[in-house]
């Protein structure tokens, strides 16, 4: 299969020792491509990490410079966010597992180096939602999809439910009770999630996936989202994972047995294949083969590895190919979160809902 | 070399082709768009900023273009982009140099981390800088287009970037924004103001822009340190009347109205600190700029 030319930021993730000799109009296109793709703090941060952040020029430097205050004060935001949810969640006992960006920085992990957040994303027993929303809905948190078909979607086929936002600080909060929709064709048994979940050094009551699951919920999140303006993002999360959890003894052999347990071999398979192809992510081989699993026939795969590798482009001169490959992504996203006739039933208020946006 | 010495022509060519790289104040930006209101707009408003070759890093990467779609033959549309992205919503064509002016501030304040950036006109005299923090319709651009008209230097209309080390002010000199009635105040307080034709239902209302003075182009690269900050407040027929104003009060102005004062955390608490401690602060009220022009020229004398 043709391999599509690395760009300056995929270059940039892969070996982040030579950016000190890129010319300056590479360095343009370096800050325009990890701008867009949310992933100028992460660059940043690995080269002042490295040293080497005085030896870009001044011009582009600055730009790194401003995205790293910008990634430090985010950083010192969410620890400040989670500090208040875990305070507002304490009287209920329920075991507050974060996901994603924030636990990544809670845990003191690589991939919340230089990371951009949006919200903060915690999971919960299915079970105790009720009790979770209402204690939020009493500390300030209030819903922001108020349509009734908004509210009734997230409840009845979402895995979270609809977002919160904290009616002084504005903050985002999503609560989850499973890391796929009710209604997605995968089922990872969120109690199995839960049960394995580690505590968090220094903090009593908050805690995080263990790192297979952490792994195996970056590369869900990856490969069935329907967003998929932030892929390389992704992609570098997964990759900064990799590489660190690559040091504990047992990783790589519960990984792949723990994607067959959870039910997700697939996204496991995509992720390593993409990881290992663009960003240079060291997996063992026989890691690779037993994600072989996984492996999707390969007609759809060779659509996928065209898909992907398109959308993971970040060429700020977007084609009609890449907008075509992004919406293809959107249509897959939802048909793997949702059977047929909902899956149409639910694009069609969607697009209904955006003509009377512009009638409106 | 500055955008007045391109003939009309290289200035549209260079404007539809790799884009025109347009230096104002610490930003080099490369500006896009085959549309003649762009070229227009740039040729009257940025006649004296430096135009650079393409060999430098340019910061901000923007295009006005309309969108592709059937309704440009009908009720055609502009779009700013930035990076290929599109952070706003299409506005009607007659809008493209506002929405061009609207997204370099845009670029400004989302990227320019190394500035604590107030919402804030400020001008310059005798090195000495006042700045007038202010929401939309206080009368900020209107006193601030008053001033410059009358001797003071032009540092920035809308963004005051503060730098972050020295807490001077780092010069941005870009047109004068001027919204419904203050475009006629203007035009008549200062007859040789250079304004482009007002262009009607914005969401701001009538938008006219004022070309910067030359000399604040020129000594762009100038610091000011601050030494007044004044809240304006225009209400039609008041007399020009200067209140002091705590520093407390003024420091909570600043802060409410700072683009990132939270991304700064305490260096943006002890930098705003600094810059009140070192100002006189004062409420405004004012209602006509014909007697309102003395009342700064005489701060400054007597500093």
């Amino acid at each position: 299969m043709s391999f599509v030319r690395p760009d300056p930021v995929v270059l940039a993730l892969r070996d982040p020792a030579a950016m000190p000799g890129l010319s300056l109009p590479q360095w343009e296109t370096l800050v325009r491509q990890a701008r867009r793709t949310s992933l100028l703090p992460r660059v940043a941060l690995t080269l002042d990490n490295l040293g080497l952040l005085q030896q870009v020029p001044p011009a582009p430097r600055i730009h790194l410079e401003a995205a790293r205050t910008l990634a430090q004060a985010q950083a010192e935001a969410v620890r400040r966010e989670v500090a208040f949810i875990d305070r507002a969640l304490a009287a209920t006992g329920v075991p507050v597992v974060l996901l994603k960006g924030a636990a990544y920085l809670v845990a003191g992990l690589s991939a919340a180096r230089g990371r951009m957040f949006s919200d903060i994303d915690i999971l919960v027993p299915q079970g105790a939602l009720a009790n979770v929303e209402a204690t939020l809905l009493l500390h300030g948190w209030h819903t922001i999809k108020t349509t009734a078909y908004d509210q009734r979607y997230y409840r009845r086929w979402m895995h979270e439910l609809p977002p919160l936002r904290h009616i002084s600080r504005q903050t985002v909060l999503d609560v989850h009770h499973a890391i796929l929709p009710i209604t997605a064709r995968l089922k990872p048994d969120s109690a199995k999630l839960l049960a394995a979940s580690r505590p968090v050094a220094g903090e009593p009551r908050l805690r995080v996936l263990a790192p297979v699951d952490m792994v195996l919920h970056s590369a869900t999140h990856l490969f069935c989202n329907e967003d998929v303006g932030n892929s390389l993002r992704d992609l570098a999360d997964l990759d900064s994972l990799l590489r660190e959890f690559a040091s504990e003894e047992s990783f790589w052999p519960r990984l792949t047995v723990r994607a067959g347990e959870l039910d997700l071999t697939r996204p496991l398979y995509y992720a390593l294949r993409y990881a290992v192809r663009l960003l240079d992510t060291p997996v063992p081989d026989r890691v690779l083969g037993a994600a072989e699993i996984g492996r999707p026939p390969t007609l759809v795969r060779g659509l996928m590895d065209a898909l992907f590798l398109r959308t993971l482009q970040p060429n700020p001169a977007s084609n009609g190919v890449a907008s075509l490959a992004r919406g293809s992504l959107y249509v897959r996203a939802h048909w793997l979160r949702m059977p047929p006739l909902l899956l149409a039933q639910h694009l069609a208020v969607k697009a209904l809902r955006r003509e009377e946006q512009k009638a409106g | 070399m500055i955008v007045a010495d391109l003939s009309p022509q290289e200035l549209l060519r260079r404007l539809g082709g790799a884009g025109l790289r347009l230096r104002t104040g610490p930003v080099l930006n490369r500006i896009q768009s085959r549309l003649p209101k762009i070229a227009h707009g740039v040729a009257l408003h940025y006649a004296d900023h430096a135009v650079e070759d393409s060999a430098g890093f340019a910061d901000f990467h923007v295009r006005v273009a309309p969108p592709r779609s059937l309704r440009r033959w009908m009720n055609p549309q502009v779009h700013f982009q930035f990076d290929g992205a599109r952070p706003f919503l299409p506005l009607p064509a007659d809008q493209a140099f506002p929405i061009l002016e609207w997204g370099l501030n845009w670029c400004v304040s989302s990227h320019c981390h190394q500035y604590l950036i107030v919402h804030a006109a400020s001008v310059e005299k005798s090195g000495l800088a006042l700045l007038l923090p202010g929401p939309p319709g206080s009368g900020k651009s209107t006193l601030c287009a008053g001033l410059v008209s009358r001797g003071w230097r032009l540092l920035s209309d809308e963004l005051t970037l503060l730098d972050l080390g020295t807490g001077r002010v780092v010069p941005l000199p870009r047109p004068v924004s001027l919204k419904n009635a203050s475009i006629d105040a203007i035009r008549r307080f200062s007859p040789g103001a250079v304004l482009s034709p007002p262009v009607h239902d914005t969401v701001k209302g009538s938008v006219a822009h004022m070309k910067p003075p030359t000399e604040s182009v020129h000594r762009a690269t100038e610091t000011a340190r601050p030494r007044w900050i004044v809240l304006p407040r225009y209400e039609c027929g008041a007399a020009p009347r200067l209140a002091p104003l705590s520093r407390a009060r003024a420091f909570m102005h600043l802060a409410d109205h700072a683009f990132n004062y939270d991304v700064h955390g305490r260096r943006g608490f002890e930098l705003l600190a600094q810059v009140v401690a070192g100002s006189d602060c004062f409420d405004f009220q004012y209602g006509a700029l014909e007697d309102t022009i003395a009342v700064f020229d005489d701060a400054a004398r007597r500093v």
